[in-house]
């Protein structure tokens, strides 16, 4: 490249340069972009004006004036729009944290059992995904709150858990616990034995990197992640109260209450969802060339570490960007949570709020603006993980 | 025609998203024209509310705001059957005749301060006087609202009920625990299925969702009235001459029961001497011309429809499954609120 030294294309008028040209064009397409969304919001502002239809943010700070019924924070019926706006979020954010956490182990199982070679299994998992992928998501959540609301005793006819809770068609009750004063030691010994656990992992592989001596990473991490709190516990002298639900004429008070609307959205978006990153799992491992796996057998590894170590950190390379969609379709799917009673931010926000507000413009822009955030957040973090898997060529 | 005007006309078109449907409504203001031009009057009804609005198994509609927004489709076209109905839930609504989607809400909805200045629509009148109930269990031998401490209540989303519910349990110290859903289906389902303890909603709907569950006669309905829902249709703001003409569609409606001019005898009516009755059926007079219809819309809306007490008794009184009674909305001569400005 080098060798050309000061070569410089022909002069040509500013009309005919290419550069120019493609600068101007977008200059352009820019101008008119922005005419068009000045243009609309102007529109709105002045048919809004027009109709007399309330408009501006000044209904954030007013009372709301409804009843939630699963409230993460401190919520109440005199308590403002704004604070309505944030429980509906929380409630969101809960049941997409969980429907991750969980659709991802439930998927990558299934998707590891279609690859299975026993027969039985394999179709299991063929027949789970196909089924449950080819149902819409409405129906199933329907299906599942309906199941789960039949399925339970009322509330005289409660099923008793041993330790104090309650399970009946009104939610799961379980003893609260409360930290007391000495609890601090435990919480203390917990960070303690995770920082111990990674500099075991530390030490270890650099061991075998020297010496090629494995040592047991991960009983040892659980012995020190879990025994230290444990023993921590027991020499502070049990430092916990539970709080336990009491039951009243009509319902179960105090406690932990877990709301058959929250399970039922969780059910239904983790089984769906699994079912997709299922496919996405098994197209992964799939993709890497069976060479993979018969080099490693070649090298001594047995089926298992064979897997861990060879197989599936290529596979993910292929997985993540799927799992990707997978996380931000169930963050999404989540807002159908207004079909079945569950206070989301959908139906908080942009179902009761709209309502005795009848600002629509805000509310949905609000609302737009909150899962395009989620979204984008989500696609962040995925994106880093996959640039720090993917495949570095030297 | 201002450039401004033509530029907007032009955004209008190229905005689809959210602005179109506030686009709109700027030529909102000859809605008499533009439902006379498009040939079809589209009404927002309830879609699954017996005795409101609810289509039967062969996609007939039915319904007291049915009735009325078929008695505004009569006045202006001569024919009842000129008509749309798009079903809309209580959460939807507003938007739909914000939008323009639908020329008139004529969907059991409570007539509050807040709805009439803030949404952009003016309400009419009122069709049918109400109150929020409570539907219980008979089983949990409650007697009274005020039992329901600590009780668990289904609720549609976007009512005034929602709010009513909170204001009565608030009032009276008691604690709640609401449980809210989009649909009146799914929280009638739900408390059926043992969810809540209680079902509110206004009373006439109480009656009609009871039906509706496995076995109503397990289900009561409390004494208690804790609100006024005075329900009504209402129009989109700022077009003054539609707000007449559906304002005085239900007044029409309530001077005929009053002169007691029915479906059967308007005919006959027609020819009588009685000055109110002349003026009512266009013999005397241009007050339908003044409302930018035909002298005789009110004698089409009779001829087609029936007077008001009639289209209350088909729908909602003892000749409907539900039976009830006059009661509030009896006329005003019988002791109940129903009473019209006279047509001169």
């Amino acid at each position: 490249m080098s060798a050309v030294g000061d070569h410089r294309p022909p002069r040509v008028s500013p009309l005919n340069d290419p550069r120019v040209r493609s600068i101007a064009y977008q200059v352009v397409l820019c101008a008119v972009i922005l005419f068009l969304v000045w243009g609309a919001v102007d529109n709105a502002i002045d048919n809004l004006a027009r109709a007399r239809i309330a408009s501006g943010f000044g209904f954030w700070n007013a009372t709301a004036g409804f009843d939630i019924s699963q409230t993460l924070i401190e919520y109440s019926t005199t308590s403002t729009y704004g604070r309505a706006f944030w429980v509906g979020l929380l409630n969101t954010l809960l049941v997409a944290a969980f429907g991750i956490v969980f659709a991802t182990i439930l998927g990558f199982m299934i998707g590891i059992m279609r690859l299975s070679r026993n027969f039985l299994v394999s179709r299991l998992a063929a027949g789970y995904v196909e089924l449950i992928r080819n149902l819409p998501i409405l129906l199933q959540l329907l299906f599942w709150y309906n199941a789960v609301l039949k399925a339970l005793p009322e509330l005289r006819d409660s099923i008793l858990i041993p330790g104090g809770g309650f399970l009946n068609n009104r939610g799961l009750f379980l003893p609260q616990p409360v930290a007391e004063p000495g609890f601090d030691a435990v919480a203390l010994a917990f960070v303690a034995g995770i920082c111990g656990a990674v500099a075991y992992r530390i030490w270890a592989r650099r061991r075998q990197q020297r010496t090629g001596a494995q040592a047991p990473v991960l009983m040892v991490a659980l012995a020190l992640v879990v025994g230290l709190p444990v023993v921590a516990f027991f020499a502070a002298g049990s430092p916990l109260e539970f709080v336990y639900p009491d039951r009243g004429r009509f319902n179960i008070r105090g406690g932990i209450e877990v709301l058959p609307e929250f399970v039922a959205l969780l059910f239904g978006l983790v089984i769906y969802t699994a079912a997709f990153i299922a496919e996405a799992v098994r197209a992964g491992i799939m993709a890497v060339s069976h060479g993979q796996t018969e080099a490693a057998y070649s090298l001594g590894l047995r089926p298992g570490p064979a897997l861990r170590l060879v197989v599936i950190p290529q596979a993910m390379r292929v997985i993540i960007p799927p799992l990707t969609n997978q996380y931000l379709n169930l963050t999404k799917n989540s807002s159908l949570a207004v079909a079945i009673g569950y206070p989301d931010l959908v139906q908080v926000f942009t179902g009761t709020v709209l309502n005795q507000t009848g600002q629509a413009v805000e509310t949905v822009a609000i609302t737009m603006a909150v899962y395009l955030t989620i979204s984008l957040v989500t696609s962040l973090f995925m994106n880093w993980y996959n640039a720090r898997i993917a495949l570095v060529e030297r | 025609m201002g450039d401004s005007v033509i530029m907007k006309r032009v955004f209008a078109l190229t905005i689809v998203a959210a602005a179109a449907a506030f686009a709109a409504t700027a030529a909102s203001a000859q809605t008499l024209n533009t439902v006379k031009s498009r040939g079809v009057l589209h009404c927002g009804a309830n879609g699954t509310l017996a005795g409101f609005g609810l289509p039967d198994a062969q996609g007939a509609w039915t319904g007291l705001d049915v009735d009325f927004c078929r008695a505004l489709a009569a006045a202006i076209f001569n024919d009842p059957a000129k008509i749309k109905f798009v079903p809309l839930t209580a959460k939807d609504r507003f938007t739909a005749l914000q939008s323009g989607d639908v020329d008139v809400l004529a969907r059991n909805t409570t007539w509050t301060s807040s709805r009439d200045t803030q949404l952009g629509l003016n309400f009419t009148g009122v069709n049918y006087y109400d109150g929020q109930g409570f539907m219980v269990r008979k089983a949990l031998k409650v007697n009274s609202a005020l039992e329901l401490n600590d009780a668990a209540i289904c609720v549609q989303q976007g009512t005034t009920t929602e709010l009513n519910l909170a204001d009565y349990f608030r009032a009276n110290k008691m604690k709640l625990k609401t449980v809210t859903f989009a649909s009146a289906n799914e929280a009638v389902k739900a408390y059926d299925a043992g969810r809540c303890d209680a079902y509110t909603t206004d009373a006439s709907g109480l009656y009609a969702e009871r039906l509706r569950t496995v076995k109503p006669d397990d289900h009561i309905v409390l004494p208690e009235i804790i609100s006024k829902e005075p329900l009504g249709p209402s129009a989109r703001h700022g077009d003054d001459q539609w707000f007449d003409i559906v304002k005085w569609t239900h007044y029409a409606m309530v001077i005929a029961e009053e002169l007691n001019v029915t479906k059967a005898n308007v005919d006959e009516m027609v020819k009588s001497d009685n000055p109110e009755i002349k003026r009512l059926l266009g013999s005397e007079g241009k007050h339908g011309e003044a409302l930018g219809l035909t002298n005789d819309w009110a004698y089409r809306i009779i001829k087609h429809l029936g007077n008001y007490g009639e289209i209350f008794e088909k729908n909602v009184g003892q000749a409907s499954a539900l039976k009830i009674s006059r009661g509030l909305n009896a006329l005003w001569t019988k002791g109940g609120l129903q009473y019209a400005p006279p047509i001169r």
